[in-house]
């Protein structure tokens, strides 16, 4: 002999909900928007910054007759209030017709290295940038000769304004030194590597 | 020939224990001394009469171990203090530190420098962290050599391979605190290790710093993310993990083999 199915009190025929399932899916539910409520607003406000573009101001690094076909190192500031740690060095020089660059323009070379982001110095009797990490090797355009870099040495914008010199935001550049959006070191920028570190938002397009 | 015996050791004449309750009760009322006597065990009654903790504590803290437990079964317990002196040192050090990219480094010179034993706890704090990341892997390794990994106590080997990236993130996002140039560039090159993972990497480097650029967040995101985040998370698993090596127990060191029940060993042989 077998039991009828037990019937919970307030059953009717033809339910398709208990009410402890009601229930049990109120409670759930509930608590579920509850939890979202405070988690959303959490997490939203520490991962923001990855899809906020930071503006960048043009900055004066002297007159055009202070620069020659030698570099120059210029500090600049990339974050404003941090003290030493939001400056960064640029090193500047004129373009090189016969390197295929235009005369009046200014060739700003950022100094963190494309390996991992320490910073690199010239060296004037090799004509090399080098970095102290790792040893990476660089050209007098800031390809790379030698050690681990995956990429040639990022620039910043340059323009001549109000007699003045200025620095722009950052851009990489691939080994034919052609643009890209500014990426991260270690990140590499040639033929299919583009697609596998993509652009940040963070970070405004190559002009 | 007379044969020296020492005496043995007899017990001194017998006191008789007075009858229950008769040396409490003097005219009516408890003597105070025997109230004293009597304090802590009526404490501890009270707190287990409401909580029932006793039970709990006997079967975790008298619970059986196999035959041949050794030392090398010591190493999750001591990276647990290693962890706990981290936490410790680590809450005095939050009074003085101040993570703010200009006064930061400063912060920590005041402590290494002007507060009373405050070189002593950093330093604590400093090597307590090398100690613990090297604990943990020696914990590691004797769950691996010991096959203490395998069933039933897989998720808890999986717990504890959360615990050890934990632990290595808090070397990592501790490591910065200083602010110094060697944690500074350490912390770069940490960073832009992350960058180089293919598709997220970019912005998961973005993540870490609060931006395209070292910034004004990065260090108090570090922060944050050092004394807050990862302690909380590593404490809750230490839980999950205690509470399954006491659920499962542990494992009797692999030289040992496993005696087998009576009728089994007969049919043996």
């Amino acid at each position: 002999m077998t039991l009828p199915p037990a019937k919970m009190p307030g059953y009717f025929e033809g339910e398709t909900m208990t009410r402890r399932m009601l229930f049990t899916g109120g409670a759930l539910a509930a608590g579920g928007i509850a939890t979202a409520a405070i988690a959303l607003p959490a997490i939203g406000f520490a991962i923001g910054p990855v899809f906020k573009e930071e503006k960048f101001a043009w900055q004066d690094v002297g007159a055009p007759s202070d620069f020659g076909a030698n570099y120059l190192p210029r500090t600049i500031t990339l974050v404003a209030g941090v003290g030493e740690a939001g400056k960064t060095t640029a090193y500047i020089r004129r373009g090189d017709p016969q390197l295929g660059e235009k005369a009046d323009e200014f060739i700003a070379i950022s100094t963190r290295c494309a390996h991992l982001g320490c910073p690199v110095r010239w060296v004037t009797p090799a004509q090399r940038f080098v970095c102290p990490c790792h040893g990476g090797v660089y050209d007098y355009q800031g390809r790379v000769t030698g050690g681990p870099p995956p990429r040639p040495l990022d620039r910043f914008e340059t323009r001549v304004q109000n007699g003045l010199v200025q620095l722009g935001p950052r851009y990489s550049v691939n080994s034919q030194l052609k643009r890209f959006s500014p990426r991260d070191p270690g990140e590499h920028i040639d033929g299919l590597w583009q697609y596998l570190y993509p652009k940040r938002f963070t970070t405004p397009p190559p002009s | 020939m007379a044969i020296k015996i020492p005496k043995p050791p007899v017990p001194g004449r017998k006191r008789k224990p007075p009858p229950p309750g008769e040396n409490f009760v003097k005219d009516g009322r408890v003597s105070v001394k025997e109230q004293a006597a009597e304090a802590g065990a009526s404490v501890v009654g009270w707190v287990d009469e409401r909580t029932s903790a006793s039970g709990f504590l006997r079967g975790f803290l008298f619970r059986k171990v196999p035959k041949g437990t050794n030392w090398f079964y010591t190493l999750g317990s001591a990276t647990m203090f290693a962890f706990l002196s981290q936490a410790v040192t680590g809450i005095f050090l939050a009074m003085y530190y101040d993570p703010s990219p200009t006064k930061a480094y400063d912060s920590v010179q005041h402590i290494n420098n002007d507060v009373w034993l405050g070189s002593l706890v950093r330093g604590m704090h400093h090597w307590g962290a090398s100690v613990m990341i090297v604990l943990i892997f020696l914990h590691m390794g004797r769950v691996f050599f010991f096959g203490a990994y395998k069933y039933p106590r897989e998720l808890n080997w999986l717990v504890g391979v959360v615990l050890l990236v934990l632990t290595l993130a808090m070397g990592f996002t501790g490591y910065l605190l200083p602010f110094d140039q060697r944690s500074f560039w350490a912390t770069v090159v940490g960073v832009n290790i992350n960058g180089t993972g293919p598709f997220i990497g970019p912005y998961l480097a973005d993540f870490l710093r609060g931006g395209p650029e070292f910034g004004a967040t990065t260090l108090s995101r570090f922060y944050a993310i050092h004394m807050l985040l990862i302690p909380v998370l590593i404490a809750a698993l230490i839980g999950v993990h205690l509470y399954l090596v006491t659920k499962l127990g542990t494992t009797a060191p692999p030289w040992l083999k496993a005696k087998l029940p009576e009728p089994l060993e007969k049919e043996k042989v």
